[in-house]
Formats: C-alpha cells, sequence, structure tokens
C-alpha cells in the first residue's frame, strides 16, 4: 500500500538507509561463518576481518582504538553492561555508590534502579531548567565509595547536550569510572573519548539509518567492568552470543555516511521548524536547551492543549511524532524529562517531540508547521484551560 | 491503518459535537485536572417548567477519548429530563462510541461526572435540593472514586490505594498507601485536594501518605 507519511520521529527508529542494507547482504549470503581465530576455516577468517574493520570504522568515529568497541544488541543491553558490569565488578572492592542524573534514558534509570533493589546506593542528580547538569553538583555528589557515573550525553527527548569534557574530568580526577549513554549524539555531534574522559559509551545503529538490534559499548582500556551475560568468549569475553556480524557492517556503514553537511541540514531544518513554531503559534514553550541541543531535535509543549491529541489528529494528517503526555505512553505515566526539567504534569501532557532524518525535506518541515497549528488551533477551540475572545 | 479507536470515536474526536460555553448556563461544572491530563467542563441549559436540557455544550482538555465521550454524552442528553440525564452510565456512553480501548474508560467517566455534576449544579441554584448534607466519611469516599490512580487508569478506591479517611471540624485527613516521593504522589495530592477542597463545609484538606 502506497501512502504519504512524513515520518518525525527519528529518536525512536529510522528508515534504513539502502546502502547499509547493500553493505549487510554478503555477510548473509556470502560470508556467513561465524568470526574464527586466525587458525579457523578461511570463511571465518573472512568473517572476523570483517567485524574488526567494522569496529575499526566505528571506533574511528570517536578516536577510539578498535579492540574497545564491544558490539551488543543495542542502546538498551550497552547500558546494562555498563551499570550492571560495573556495580558487579567493583561493589566488593570500592563500594556501592552511583550517580545518574534524574532524565537518563530508560535502560540507565532502571538498571540504576536495579542496582538500588540490590543493596546499592544510587544519587538521582538533579538538572537545571534547560535539562544540563551542573558539574558542580556532581562534584559535590561524589563520595569515597562512589564507583560509576553515569550521565547521558543527549537526551532523547529534548535533545539537550550535556558538558561531558567537564563531567569526565572530575570523574578522573575522582576516580570514578564514567559513563554516558550517547545514542542520540553518536556521529550527530562529535565525542573524542580521549578527550572528554569518556570510560564507557552507549551507541547504537538504530538512530542512524542503521539496523536495529546492533549497538555497541565503547569500553577504555583497563576499566574495570565484569561480564554480565554469560556464554561464549566472544568480543574478547567480554560479551557472549554469536556476533551478529551483517549488523555490525551495517552499524559501521551507516557511521560512515553521517556527514557534517547533513547534521548541518537537519540543524537548518530544525532551526526552521523551532522558529515557525515559535513564531505562528502562541502559547508555546521549547524544552531543553536552545544552542546546546542536538541538531536533529525539536520539543515544544503546546499549553491547554493534550499531546496525544495533537499526535492522533497528526497522524490523521499522516505525520509522526511523539509526545510526553501519559496518554501516549504504555505506562500512563507523563515524561519523567520534562518533569525532570521542573515542569509540570501540563507541560508534559502538552509536549511534543520532532525528531528530523536524512530523509525529511524542508518543504515537510514547513508542511508539519502548518498542520500542527491548524491542529492546535482546533483543539484549543474546545479547551476548557484556553482563555478565548 | 489500525487505531485502538472505533470508527465512532475517531468521528467525534475529528468533529466534535455542541463544543463549546454556554454564556449564562443554567448548569455547569468541570471534572479532572491538567495535572492528570484530561478535564471536562459541562454547560446546560433547562427548561424550568419542564426540567429538561434544551441546550448542552462541552469543552474537552484530553485525550481522544475524553473529546469524544464529551461529544456523545452531549448527543445523548440534549433534550432529556434531568432526572433520565443523571442515569446517563459510562457504559451507554462507551456503547454509543462502539467501545473505548479498557485503559481508556476512566475518559468515560470523567465526561459522565460532568454531566452529573452539571445538573447539580443547577439543582443547587434553584432549590431542587434538600438541606446542604454536612460532608461525611461516605461523602469524601464516593468522591475520592472520581480520583485516578495512575498506575492503573480506575480510582483511588476501587485500586485500595486509600487506608483511611478521618471527617472533623471541618478538616478532611485522607491516607494513602504510597510513600510521598512516589512518582505520582504529588499528581494524587493535588487530585484530592481539588475533589475534596469544593466541599462547601471543608476548610482543610490534608494527604497523608505512608512516610
Amino acid at each position: 500500500m502506497e501512502r504519504k507519511i512524513v515520518y518525525m520521529d527519528n529518536s525512536s527508529a529510522t528508515r534504513m538507509d539502502e546502502k547499509v542494507l547493500e553493505a549487510m547482504m554478503p555477510y548473509y549470503f556470502d560470508v556467513y561463518a561465524v568470526a574464527s581465530s586466525e587458525f579457523g576455516y578461511s570463511l571465518g577468517i573472512e568473517a572476523k576481518e570483517a567485524l574488526d574493520g567494522a569496529r575499526e570504522t566505528i571506533g574511528k568515529r570517536v578516536n577510539a582504538e578498535a579492540e574497545s568497541i564491544v558490539f551488543t544488541s543495542g542502546s538498551t543491553e550497552s547500558s546494562n553492561m555498563a551499570l550492571k558490569g560495573v556495580a558487579m565488578a567493583l561493589a566488593n572492592k570500592k563500594g556501592k555508590h552511583i550517580i545518574v542524573s534524574k532524565i537518563e534514558d530508560f535502560p540507565v534509570l532502571n538498571s540504576a534502579k536495579h542496582l538500588e533493589r540490590q543493596g546499592f546506593s544510587v544519587t538521582y542528580l538533579d538538572v537545571g531548567a534547560d535539562g544540563r547538569v551542573d558539574p558542580s553538583v556532581l562534584s559535590d555528589s561524589i563520595k569515597k565509595d562512589t564507583i560509576l557515573v553515569s550521565i547521558q550525553h543527549a537526551n532523547q527527548e529534548i535533545g539537550t547536550i550535556q558538558d561531558i569534557g567537564e563531567i569526565g574530568r572530575i570523574c578522573h580526577e575522582r576516580d570514578v569510572i564514567f559513563h554516558t549513554d550517547a545514542t542520540h549524539s553518536f556521529t550527530r555531534v562529535p565525542v573524542d573519548v580521549q578527550s572528554s574522559s569518556v570510560d564507557l559509551m552507549t551507541i547504537s545503529a538504530h538512530t542512524i539509518h542503521g539496523p536495529k538490534g546492533i549497538g555497541a559499548l565503547y569500553v577504555r582500556p583497563k576499566t574495570i567492568i565484569e561480564k554480565w551475560m554469560d556464554g561464549g568468549y566472544q568480543e574478547r569475553d567480554r560479551r557472549a552470543g554469536l556476533e551478529n556480524i551483517p549488523g555490525a557492517l551495517g552499524f559501521a556503514k551507516a557511521t560512515e555516511l553521517v556527514s557534517e553537511n547533513e547534521n548541518e541540514r537537519l540543524r537548518k531544518m530544525r532551526d526552521h521548524l523551532i522558529e515557525r513554531i515559535m513564531m505562528e503559534v502562541s502559547h508555546v514553550t521549547l524544552n531543553g536547551n536552545r544552542e546546546k541541543r542536538v541538531p536533529q531535535n525539536a520539543n515544544i509543549t503546546f499549553h491547554y492543549v493534550e499531546g496525544e491529541s495533537i499526535t492522533l489528529h497528526m497522524d490523521l494528517r499522516g505525520f509522526s511524532l511523539s509526545t510526553g503526555s501519559a496518554c501516549f505512553s504504555k505506562s500512563l505515566e507523563a515524561s519523567h524529562v520534562i518533569r525532570g526539567i521542573g515542569g509540570d504534569h501540563e507541560r508534559a501532557h502538552g509536549s511534543v517531540r520532532f525528531t528530523l532524518g536524512r530523509y525529511n525535506s524542508m518543504n515537510e518541515v514547513d508542511s508539519v508547521v502548518e498542520n500542527i497549528s491548524e491542529v492546535i488551533n482546533k483543539l484549543r477551540e474546545i479547551s476548557p484551560l484556553m482563555e478565548k475572545g | 491503518m489500525k487505531f485502538p479507536y472505533s470508527e465512532k470515536v475517531l468521528e467525534h474526536f475529528k468533529n466534535p459535537k455542541n463544543v463549546g460555553k454556554i454564556d449564562n448556563a443554567d448548569g455547569k461544572a468541570t471534572e479532572g485536572s491538567p495535572a492528570c491530563g484530561d478535564m471536562v467542563s459541562v454547560y446546560i441549559s433547562v427548561d424550568p417548567k419542564e426540567l429538561t436540557i434544551t441546550d448542552i455544550k462541552f469543552e474537552s482538555y484530553g485525550c481522544a477519548s475524553n473529546i469524544a465521550t464529551g461529544s456523545i454524552i452531549t448527543e445523548l442528553a440534549k433534550g432529556m429530563k434531568l432526572e433520565d440525564a443523571k442515569k446517563i452510565s459510562w457504559q451507554q456512553a462507551s456503547d454509543a462510541l462502539g467501545g473505548l480501548p479498557p485503559v481508556k474508560a476512566h475518559c468515560a467517566v470523567l465526561a459522565i461526572e460532568g454531566l452529573r455534576s452539571a445538573i447539580e449544579n443547577y439543582e443547587e441554584k434553584h432549590g431542587l435540593v434538600k438541606e446542604k448534607k454536612p460532608t461525611t466519611m461516605e461523602i469524601v469516599r464516593s468522591r475520592l472514586k472520581k480520583v485516578m490512580n495512575p498506575l492503573s487508569g480506575l480510582d483511588l478506591i476501587r485500586t485500595e490505594l486509600v487506608k483511611g479517611i478521618d471527617v472533623s471540624g471541618g478538616i478532611v485527613t485522607v491516607k494513602v498507601d504510597l510513600p510521598s516521593g512516589h512518582q505520582f504522589a504529588s499528581n494524587i495530592k493535588e487530585e484530592i485536594d481539588d475533589k475534596i477542597g469544593t466541599l462547601w463545609d471543608v476548610k482543610e484538606v490534608h494527604v497523608e501518605f505512608t512516610d
């Protein structure tokens, strides 16, 4: 069925690039063997070389040694591995205190909660009104028994970028391992794991037009982390399970395909979207920091209306958007991010996230603005909260 | 394309009927709050001789179910006698819409409550209710049935979150079985204040959590 959809939910999942699929295909049909050591058979050796090539491509993007990239099934697994792996390795050696921010995505937040139930203590750091962690507050929260700080690079909902250089410096000064979830910034914002003192970093292919089900954890050499999923000795004995070689090749290709030109194009479209909405629609609030923000993200609260009604109206008009409203979520819970930046429930209920990707155009941005202002007007007509006349 | 909503719900969502305010309405009421994400206001004009609803309008802040239910109850209630309109149940509203997803049933309840409260408001203003009754535990209990537990989409009483109610000298104390740091604690407190604080003889509302 042919239908025209304007898809602007690229932080949830992206359309895969054909070039990515092309890069993956040979590893399904020709070089399908398990990656093997140099003493294995030729097909396995070829698979191993391809896998390590992918590792190198991805590592280079963040100035990391190839061997420090551990492939996983995606962001969720990477962040679980980082938090639980460090916790298990250091609980009896150093301590049981972990620091995370309040607006982390669920893999980090719920791993922290899990560890709390296992007897760890967790500090949930407040963030400012723009979603930024204050490095001095972080510094004050580090204790003798702090083993890990996990603060995201960019937020999943409001796109705010944290100062990971400063955060990493503080962690290293105090001899604490630093993990950052870079799912929403990888390739979109330059990262250098050397200069920003990152020890562990979660990245994923699904946000950059790569395949679903493949991600990685960057592990700085000599970082103390325990393997938490038992099985074989893959990934230098850090992550068990048959390697997803086509996925890794797809991930590497997707990484290569993101250019600075593309990021600049997204930024222009995003700025145009924000400027038009702020100009043309009344009673709106931009959520997150205006400047320190990933190029693909805009998040706006439309006051006096509720997000699920907005996204359903927009869906009926062919636009895919998401909202922080309780009604939209599976948990019927209003966005913890909007609440975390000091927003009340109403601000969360009326928030809409627009995330752009490679296949969006400036025409689509104009079209989404025009349609959403119509929808907002329509919903405000019937809203008891809106003063009329 | 498959939506969780029936055709009828979508129709009323896209083009809701009887939208707006009635200036100098004979009866009006608002249920829900922006905090819980759903709110309905209902306005009625009443024929004082026949005691029938001659005109009815609604406003809605909320999800698709909320808007659709507000729309359908205005259609159902228009022209009805007050006595009969009071008896419209959320099940009837939901049936008239071809059913609502279970998780959204509370939205239908909200619109029904709005209609009933607007009728009560008319009756109070026109001396159709006997003496104002003092607030009792039972009245508090029945009001708490309108406060939703966001964890389940059902009310606080049904989900047994209320562990105690005390009414004395205009002060109502409600004990809620949640720690004060719970993600929904502030939300629930706000809702309880809203529902109980508006009773005519209540001066203060105290919400106590488990800690």
